[in-house]
């Protein structure tokens, strides 16, 4: 379903990605892991259409979207919760969701919003609120529950589990889940490693801008050098 | 001492016409809020906007009330395109750059309609001009009484874009959270130059509302801008609210000062509440962002 192929990026004159290779399909989890500063949020730039590329390509469904606009690539279905949330604090709950629809079908937009508050109780309590004023974790919800709303067939989701309590983890884990059993493709960047690679079917370590190793999430759990050298456990 | 009648007769033919000043310095704000950026053009336009007023009254003989359904989806346009096809493009990004060419706009608005126009002060004679409406003792201005109707009117116009619909609404979210606005597909340009746009709109409502009791020449707008400015910055940089809160009570403050401390001294009111703000409320008055 994504296909980056040579992916070269950086910021004026820094390369950050130098060459990243990483192919998801339908239906999977793919986590996405390494410590802080590798390129992570920064090959997710690359793939929303925010940071231009270098040289490289990126495929997804078929075509070629490395030289589309953000707005045409979340249009295509390639839709980002970006790290730190990035949702509207002056507008309210509801509002930060309508314009997660701002580039769907506004005619579906009235039942998408009754199904995020289906799956996010909270938010729906909390429609009338400014965004701003939620805490850490409604916000989190909210910027899930925004990303839904534009229609997503592949939702990139940037450490979701960013300051959330023990308990709020383990519940994102378990929606994460959830939203890949209901179909839902999903790109998991994350530092919470060791539950990554419980529900992802396959992960990538990124390493200085490059992918250093990519397998079977259940292989990676269990090989006792790749724990030491780049999981840290 | 003044008789009370009197007094309250100015403070209110004062706070109508603060209305239209509120006008002026909404559109100014919106952009500031949006944009980040003082557009110093905005006393141009105004101009321009004044300037299109009277040539429909004097060429086509339309009333001034009329004309504003005519200029404001041309101001609109302008305002969208000059954005879109200037600013944006010629400024880079870059506030600094952005606020030259702002400038550089205005420089050249102003110095066309000297070419065209000279530096000759001209009004509207309206019928209506100087008509009055009594209310019990007080004698209050029957187009200033419009200007404040209007003016209101406007602001709700405003408020249900910024609040009602998708464009008010990614208005909104892009003043606050740009990359959030990118990601889910608002087109950010598309954004600045609609804010532009609703801003100059309002600039061609003023126009309109201004002509019957003013005048205009090359410079009008700048004085305007000057006073839309301070009214910025008391309703609290970005502010829309602040921007109407702030309009009247301006225009309350040059009446009180005009009545005691002389016409000529009118805006010097103005200026100490402004001073005294920044001394002491530097946020501004009315805190609360678009
Ligand atoms: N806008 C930017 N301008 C310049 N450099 C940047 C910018 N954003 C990120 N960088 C740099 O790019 C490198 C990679 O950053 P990136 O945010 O992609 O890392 P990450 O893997 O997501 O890290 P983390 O786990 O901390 O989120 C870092 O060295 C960072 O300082
Ligand atoms: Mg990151």
């Amino acid at each position: 379903m994504l296909e980056v192929r040579n992916v070269r990026t950086g910021y004026g004159e820094t390369e950050i990605l130098r060459g990243v290779n990483l192919t998801v399909a339908e239906g999977e989890i793919v986590a996405v892991l390494g410590s802080n500063g590798v390129g992570k949020s920064t090959l997710n730039m690359a793939l929303s259409g925010i940071l231009p590329l270098w040289s490289g390509e990126i495929e997804f469904t078929g075509h070629r979207i490395d030289q589309r606009s953000p707005a045409e690539i979340v249009e295509a279905g390639l839709v980002q919760v970006p790290e730190g949330r990035k949702i509207f604090p002056n507008l309210t709950v509801e509002e930060n969701l309508e314009l997660g629809n701002y580039r769907g079908d506004r005619s579906r937009r009235k039942a998408m919003v009754a199904d995020v508050y289906a799956t996010f109780g909270r938010l729906k309590e909390r429609r009338r609120q400014y965004a701003g004023t939620l805490s850490g974790g409604e916000q989190q919800m909210l910027a899930i529950g925004r990303g839904m709303m534009s229609a997503p067939r592949l939702l990139i989701l940037d450490e979701p589990s960013l300051g959330l309590s023990p308990l709020l983890v383990e519940e994102m884990f378990t929606l994460i889940g959830r939203l890949a059993g209901e179909g839902l493709t999903i790109l998991l960047v994350e530092q919470n490693v060791m539950q990554s690679l419980e529900i992802a079917s396959r992960a990538y370590i990124l390493e200085n801008g490059e992918v250093v190793v990519e397998g079977a999430a259940r292989d990676l759990r269990e090989d006792a050098r790749l724990r030491q050298a780049y999981l840290g456990l | 001492m003044y008789p009370i009648p009197i007094i309250a007769e100015a403070l209110i033919n004062g706070l109508m016409l603060g209305a239209v000043y509120a006008l002026v310095a909404v559109g100014l704000t919106l952009i500031y809020g949006v944009l980040h950026i003082v557009n110093f053009a905005h006393g141009a336009f105004l101009t321009l906007s004044m300037f299109g007023i009277w040539l429909l009254w004097e060429h086509a003989g339309l009333d001034p009330y009329l004309s504003i359904l005519m200029l404001t989806p041309i101001m609109f346009g302008l305002g969208y395109g000059v954005q879109r096809f200037i600013i944006g493009p010629a400024g880079h990004g870059r506030d600094n750059s952005i606020l030259l060419v702002t400038l550089g706009i205005s420089i050249v608005i102003e110095n066309g309609l000297l070419v065209v126009f000279k530096s000759d002060t001209r009004t509207i004679a309206t019928d209506y001009g100087f008509r009055v409406i009594e209310i019990g003792p007080l004698l209050l201005s029957w187009p200033r009484a419009v200007g404040f109707v209007a003016t209101m009117a406007t602001a709700v116009i405003v408020w249900l874009i910024l609040n009602r619909t998708d464009v008010g609404k990614a208005i909104r979210a892009v003043a606050k959270e740009k990359l959030g606005a990118r990601l889910v597909g608002i087109d950010v340009n598309h954004i600045y130059a609609m804010t532009f746009a609703l801003g100059s709109a309002c600039l061609a409502v003023a126009a309109g509302l201004l002509m019957p009791v003013f005048y205009v020449n090359p410079q009008t707008g700048g004085a305007f801008v000057l006073v839309a400015f301070t009214i910025v910055v008391l309703g609290g940089m970005g502010s829309v609210t602040g921007a109407l809160l702030g309009g009247l009570l301006i225009g309350v403050v040059e009446a009180a000062s005009s009545l005691f401390l002389g016409d000529s001294l009118g805006q010097l009111g103005i200026f100490v509440l402004f001073i005294l703000v920044l001394l002491f409320k530097p946020t501004g008055l009315f805190g609360a962002r678009i």
